[in-house]
């Protein structure tokens, strides 16, 4: 479906959409705090889940300054200039990461032109970088920020090639330029889906993956020759070979989607006999193989709602997948893999909670570990000094459906409690009486 | 309203003309023909016997007291410490202080909550049974916009994994949909959520059939995409209005007939020729099959309240609706339910303008009728978490909903969508005894249903493995994994 060209001239492309993406973040009157400054803001008396080493502390105060934060305890003295949130009886927490989604990529999901996760062509594979596409005027940021999601990995989606392009991490504030890290990793399918866009069977899937990742080491001993035509064809596009040589050499993760425990196994395999920084996503047989998972030391992304088999590959699907994952030593994030509805994170870890997770672990699931996955650990996914400050005031228990978010700061700015959806839910929310001028002329 | 609109379809009826072909569209119509219905299309068209008929017969069961929960009657009511007499399969009574019969069992429920049995009104389980393969994808006869001659039941395949899944997430009473592929997708059926070999064995005693309409984006994409009609939304309409116009000219055509043969001046030599298209369009005419539409924007439930007034029949409930807010008093006004989601929105045109408080905006109209919807697999095994959503959505926009009354949202306002709100849907003596203990709060995470009760039968209970069913699909499936599928 789209259009052949678009491959090829990729230079040019990405050039254009940057403009175009500057153009449109430029645009007055979208919702948010684009010019608010980090302000000195002190969260006071709040039982604080720092989702890492400081535990969870009761009527402790997190402080923010210049986006940071700058203290976290009981006995944090608060500066004069301070704006003072009173958290009594409130829940604070790291903002919330989502460890899948297209946030940015999609905003009408059956309208083709604002969709751009994945690439019909398999010319482009490695390659395809997301953040040429992203657009941070999507509506899908307020809807999702003001329930607490922070940040969020981007992911390509497999088109017509098993490996789907580069991840990256945004956050979910203002601005023109919301990538804070990529690429993260290279995303590439295995499993039934791999099968089919390889010809039809596992077999080849794997076959391909692997010559795409020998072809990329090649690639990287011998560019020169390459260069000059003296070394073999590559299975791959320069373009590609050049975004999988960090792959190939453990320096970016490879996250693979598979569900069936002989497809992780095939992974695990691949990425120990090449070396490779593995992560496994989706994983719905994950706890049929969480020992070798845990021994290899490869993260899990797991949807908790996965319990049906809904094919031949989620036959051992469970809604004990995470807790059993987390009880063998594997560590664990959650993904929504969803965009529209990513708030639902939060959903997610409750429900992995009713059924056998630790709460704390659960948190960090949408915190801290998916912090630490994607190399972002030391700028958030935690309340700890030095990080930027991502925090959520929560109205209760952040895990529940009956709670929600009263205050959200990304990168220490205060992001107003306001979407598209705020805007049409009080324009509609008392109907017009007769004699009245219709709602279109209501502008919440 | 409603009997405006009666007089209105009898009068459509005479008037018919001729049309197109019928179809019918998976996803919305929801509530079936009862028994009622059955005996209206044989008056009709003289069918043998109902066909298909349910010989669903309640499991075995002991009279039960649940004693010292939270109960939720779904009345509106909530009662603390408060006990539920389940006997002969009814709910015998409900209350502060009830003294089990000598012989009862007795389930002691402190600390737990109860509440009746959750009601789905919107499910393709069965006709797009997991696992999700092409040869399980029965919910669409997409063939033609006008499928009416098609019946949901018909495509039902009872050993979907997913019935069991819903039933321990307190689902007892379930309306399976064709999808929304079709103008008019076929009938729907009503189920109770029973393991059984059959369709017939699950069919909900004497609940009304339903009629699955689909406007918007769907039938116009599907056949638009093959060249042929509907490929807009004037073709959606004027197909509907066509096979209305069909089916009120198949309608006289009986009627004569059945004068003449009652004047004695014909014979069944003349009988007209049944059509299984025309015969279900007839029976939604005659009121006895409910029209459950699928429908997202709000101009267009305008549309087709406006079709229904052309024709004289009643929308029972739009079903996704995720502008049901901006028309709130429409729905009401034309005592028409909002089947909807908590929060689902953007995946294609008509979502985009979601909002959380769509539930909340559609019950606080007076007269308002919201019911939580699934339309997944996924979604059906957690309705209450679905609930809890919209009435937190509500809270925090300043429109706060008590829990008693959220509760019925998916459950007895789902019942009366269905038609079978005298059957069961709240705790009150008499009704059928589909009753769920949960573990705590409903619309808290962490809550499970521990229990669930369909017609006093205990037929799920989360600390029995005997009492935890399992399809035949998934047994024997993971010779070598521990645990199962569950």
């Amino acid at each position: 479906m789209t259009p052949k060209q678009g491959s090829r001239r990729l230079p040019p492309l990405r050039a254009a959409v940057a403009v175009a993406v500057a153009a449109l973040a430029a645009v007055p009157g979208s919702p948010g705090v684009a010019a608010a400054a980090a302000e000195t803001v002190a969260i006071v008396g709040g039982r604080v889940h720092t989702a890492g080493a400081g535990g969870t502390l009761e009527g402790a105060t997190v402080l923010v300054v210049d986006g940071r934060i700058a203290a976290v305890g009981r006995e944090v003295a608060v500066p004069p200039e301070a704006r003072v949130i009173d958290a009594a009886g409130k829940v604070v927490t790291p903002g919330l990461f989502d460890s899948m989604t297209q946030l940015g990529l999609v905003e009408v999901g059956a309208v083709a032109g604002t969709r751009d996760a994945s690439v019909d062509d398999d010319r482009v594979t490695a390659a395809f970088r997301i953040e040429d596409a992203l657009n941070p005027a999507s509506t899908l940021i307020p809807v999702n920020r003001m329930e607490g999601l922070t940040r969020a990995v981007v992911a390509p989606r497999p088109g017509e090639s098993l490996i789907a392009g580069q991840a990256a991490v945004i956050h979910l504030g203002d601005g023109a330029d919301l990538v804070v890290r990529s690429p993260v990793a290279m995303v590439a399918v295995l499993g039934e889906r791999g099968a089919r866009l390889a010809g039809g069977s596992r077999g080849a899937a794997m076959l391909r993956l692997r010559e795409a990742l020998e072809d990329a080491r090649d690639f990287a001993a011998h560019r020169g020759e390459w260069e000059r035509a003296a070394r073999r064809d590559y299975s791959l596009s320069r373009l590609d070979l050049e975004a999988l040589v960090p792959v190939a050499e453990g320096r970016v993760p490879l996250l693979v989607s598979a569900e069936r425990a002989s497809d992780i196994r095939a992974a695990l395999r691949l990425a120990a006999e090449l070396d490779l920084d593995l992560i496994v996503a989706g994983a719905a047989e994950g706890w049929m193989v969480a020992a070798e998972l845990a021994a290899a030391g490869v993260p899990v992304l797991v949807d908790p709602l996965t319990n049906l088999p809904s094919s031949f590959e989620t036959l051992g699907a469970t809604l004990e997948n995470a807790a059993r994952l987390h009880a063998a030593g594997v560590r664990v994030a959650l993904m929504s893999g969803s965009s529209h509805n990513a708030r639902n994170l939060r959903q997610l870890a409750g429900n992995a909670v009713a059924h056998g997770m630790p709460w704390d672990a659960a948190l960090a699931a949408v915190t801290a570990v998916p912090a630490e996955l994607w190399g972002v650990a030391e700028r958030a996914g935690r309340l700890a000094p030095g990080l930027e400050a991502d925090v959520v005031v929560w109205t209760g228990d952040p895990l529940e459906l009956t709670t929600w978010p009263e205050h959200v700061f990304i990168r220490g700015v205060e992001v107003p409690m306001e979407s598209r959806q705020t805007r049409l839910r009080d324009r509609y929310r008392d109907l017009p009486e007769p004699g009245e001028l219709p709602p279109a002329y209501r502008r919440p | 309203m409603p009997s405006k609109i009666v007089s209105f379809v009898v009068l459509g009826a005479l008037l018919a003309t001729g049309c197109t072909a019928t179809q019918s569209t998976p996803e919305t119509a929801a509530d079936g023909g009862r028994e009622s219905t059955a005996t209206a299309s044989r008056e009709a068209a003289p069918a043998a016997a109902e066909p298909f008929a349910s010989t669903y017969r309640p499991l075995p069961s002991v009279t039960t007291l649940i004693t010292g929960a939270t109960v939720l009657t779904g009345t509106g009511e909530r009662i603390d410490g408060g006990s539920v007499l389940l006997a002969d399969g009814r709910i015998a009574a409900v209350g502060r202080d009830l003294q089990a019969p000598s012989g009862a069992r007795v389930v002691d429920a402190a600390g737990k909550w109860v509440t009746p049995g959750l009601i789905d009104v919107h499910s393709h389980l069965g006709v797009y049974a997991s696992p999700g393969v092409d040869a399980h994808s029965d919910g669409n006869e997409m063939t033609d916009p006008v499928t009416a001659d098609v019946w949901a039941e018909h495509g039902v395949w009872p050993q979907d994994p997913g019935f069991v899944t819903a039933l321990a997430g307190g689902v007892t009473t379930l309306q399976v949909l064709p999808g929304s592929a079709n103008l008019v997708g076929g009938r729907s059926v009503t189920l109770k959520n029973v393991p059984s070999r059959t369709v017939q064995g699950m069919k909900f005693p004497g609940a009304p059939y339903g009629l699955k309409m689909a406007c918007g984006e769907n039938p116009k994409r599907v056949y638009g995409g093959r060249g042929r009609a509907p490929s807009t939304r004037m073709g959606n309409v004027a197909g509907f209005r066509e096979a209305w116009l069909e089916a009120e000219q198949y309608r006289r055509k009986w009627r004569r007939w059945e004068e003449k043969r009652d004047a004695g001046e014909a014979g069944d030599d003349e009988r007209p020729q049944r059509d299984l298209e025309l015969e279900t369009l007839a029976a939604v005419l005659d009121g006895e099959i409910l029209v459950h539409n699928h429908c997202y924007r709000a101009d267009e439930m305008a549309q087709m309240i406006d079709v229904a007034r052309e024709f004289g029949y009643r929308i029972t409930a739009f079903h996704h609706g995720v502008e049901a807010y901006k028309v709130a008093d429409l729905l009401a006004a034309e005592g028409i339910c909002g089947a909807l989601w908590a929060d689902w929105w953007g995946f294609k045109m008509e979502a985009y303008d979601g909002v959380r408080e769509n539930i909340a905006l559609v019950d606080r109209v007076p007269g308002g009728c919201a019911i939580v919807h699934s339309d997944s697999e996924v979604g059906i095994q957690r309705l209450n978490q679905e609930a809890a959503k919209a009435m937190a959505a509500a809270a925090q926009a300043g429109m706060p909903v008590t829990r008693e009354h959220a509760i019925r949202w998916l459950t007895a306002n789902a019942a009366q969508a269905l038609g079978v709100l005298e059957e069961t849907g709240t705790l009150e003596a008499g009704k059928a005894a589909d009753v769920v203990v949960w573990s705590g709060d409903p619309f808290s995470v962490y809550s499970l249903a521990e229990q669930v009760y369909v017609d006093g039968a205990l037929l799920y209970d989360r600390d029995d493995p005997a009492r935890q069913p399992e399809s035949d699909f998934t047994l024997g499936l993971l010779p070598n994994a521990e645990g199962g599928a569950q």
